[in-house]
This record gives structure tokens, C-alpha cells and sequence, in this order.
């Protein structure tokens, strides 16, 4: 069953998505069947691919902006909900 | 880890890292271990066999034994001879193993640590490649 899943965090993380926080969160996002992207502007978009390394290391989101999630496919919801609390506990990396 | 990754790891494509600099090289293999974790075989080599800068054809057919992976090998070289020794010793492997070893066009540190991070997730040699390279077009 196909299903759409949306959420949003927002990145508490002292240096936001960058290196290492981006490698994490693409590599949760790559262990999921759907298509996951997020907008760090507007849940409106614009969307970036979470499975791509390089857009979502280009993307420079910093500390404070509220990441908006949306994934489409089997495990959307799980997906979604994963990567939401990924960012909640920082990337689980210890600063 | 779990299992499932733990498994996947021994299908994942490896990464080779040479510089002229055993520093950068050691340096760039350190930053792959700790940003995209242990899931993917990984190598470096640098330096010329009498200490000083260079690269050296023999450790890099070491490295890419290291590194080896069913899945393939992703080559990341900083300047000229660190590609045209990796270019010889690609040529200098067994036949079978060839087609699966090839050098990306990117920049050796970054590239390592987006090799990586594609190789992590069990991705082809093509996609490992191609997530490298998008570097350098942007």
C-alpha cells in the first residue's frame, strides 16, 4: 500500500545540517523504500531529495529552521517519523 | 548497527583513497570512518616508497585489495600521477576484477566522504561514482 506521510522538526543541532549531521540523515533516509524529501523554507517547498548526499549537504541549513518532511511510498510513515526524531536527538552524535 | 546493516556492509562498494600525502590520504580515510561509520571496506595509500611526496603503483594495488568488495571499488586521486598510477594499476589487475574498480573525477577529500556516505546505503558502483562526481558539477 501506497501512503504519503508529512512532518517537521526543527534543527537544534549547534552547527545545523552540516557535514556530519547531513551524512546521518542521508543515510537514515536511504534505509527507507520511499521517496523522502524536505524543505527548510516553507512546507510548501522548495524540496530536497533526503537521499541525495550532495543536495542535502548543499542545502547549508542552519541551526533554528524548522525542516519540513514528505515522503511517498510504503513506509512513508515510518520514514517520516524516523527522520524526525533523528534531528530531535541531534543526529545522535555528541558534540 | 543492526543486522541488516551489519550484512549489507559486506556487499557495500569500497573506497581507496591516494594522495601524494600520506597525511591527506590517512587524514581523508579518518574523516570517511568517522562521519559515515564502518560500513564500508576502505584504504588509503600516499607518499613515495622512499618517504616524501608521491604515489606508487604497488600500494595502490594494495589499497584496492583492502578495500576489495564484490560490489566494487571507488578510486577518489588528488593530482596527475595519483591518477595515471591508479589508471596502471587498475590495468594491473586480474581480468575479472577490472571492470569493477573505477576513478572518480572529484575532489579527493570530499568526494571520499560522498563515496562513502552512497556507498554506505549499499548503493551500485555507478551510483557511488555518479554521487561523487555531482560534486564537481555543481
Amino acid at each position: 500500500m501506497t501512503t504519503s506521510a508529512t512532518g517537521s522538526v526543527r534543527i537544534e543541532h549547534e552547527i545545523g545540517l552540516h557535514a556530519r549531521p547531513s551524512v546521518k540523515l542521508t543515510q537514515l533516509a536511504k534505509t527507507f523504500e520511499s521517496k523522502i524529501e524536505f524543505s527548510a523554507s516553507s512546507p510548501e517547498g522548495p524540496w530536497v531529495d533526503a537521499k541525495s548526499i550532495v543536495k542535502v549537504m548543499g542545502s547549508k541549513t542552519p541551526k533554528g529552521t524548522v525542516l519540513h518532511f514528505r515522503a511517498h511510498g510504503q513506509d512513508a510513515q515510518v520514514a517520516v517519523r524516523a527522520l524526525v526524531t533523528l534531528v530531535e536527538r541531534d543526529f545522535e552524535l555528541t558534540p | 548497527m543492526t543486522s541488516r546493516n551489519a550484512k549489507k556492509a559486506l556487499a557495500n562498494v569500497g573506497i581507496v583513497i591516494v594522495s601524494h600525502s600520506p597525511d591527506v590520504a590517512r587524514g581523508a580515510a579518518d574523516m570517511v570512518r568517522q562521519m559515515v561509520g564502518n560500513d564500508v571496506p576502505l584504504a588509503w595509500c600516499g607518499g613515495a616508497p622512499g618517504g616524501g611526496l608521491g604515489t606508487n603503483v604497488e600500494a595502490i594495488l594494495a589499497a584496492i585489495d583492502q578495500a576489495w568488495s564484490e560490489a566494487g571499488v571507488a578510486i577518489l586521486v588528488d593530482l596527475g600521477g595519483a591518477e595515471t598510477n591508479s589508471e596502471m594499476a587498475v590495468e594491473m589487475l586480474p581480468h575479472e576484477r577490472r571492470a569493477r574498480v573505477v576513478i572518480c573525477d572529484a575532489p579527493v577529500v570530499e568526494g571520499a566522504v560522498m563515496a562513502g556516505t552512497e556507498a554506505s546505503a549499499g548503493s551500485t558502483l555507478d551510483q557511488v561514482r555518479r554521487t561523487a562526481e555531482e560534486l564537481r558539477a555543481r
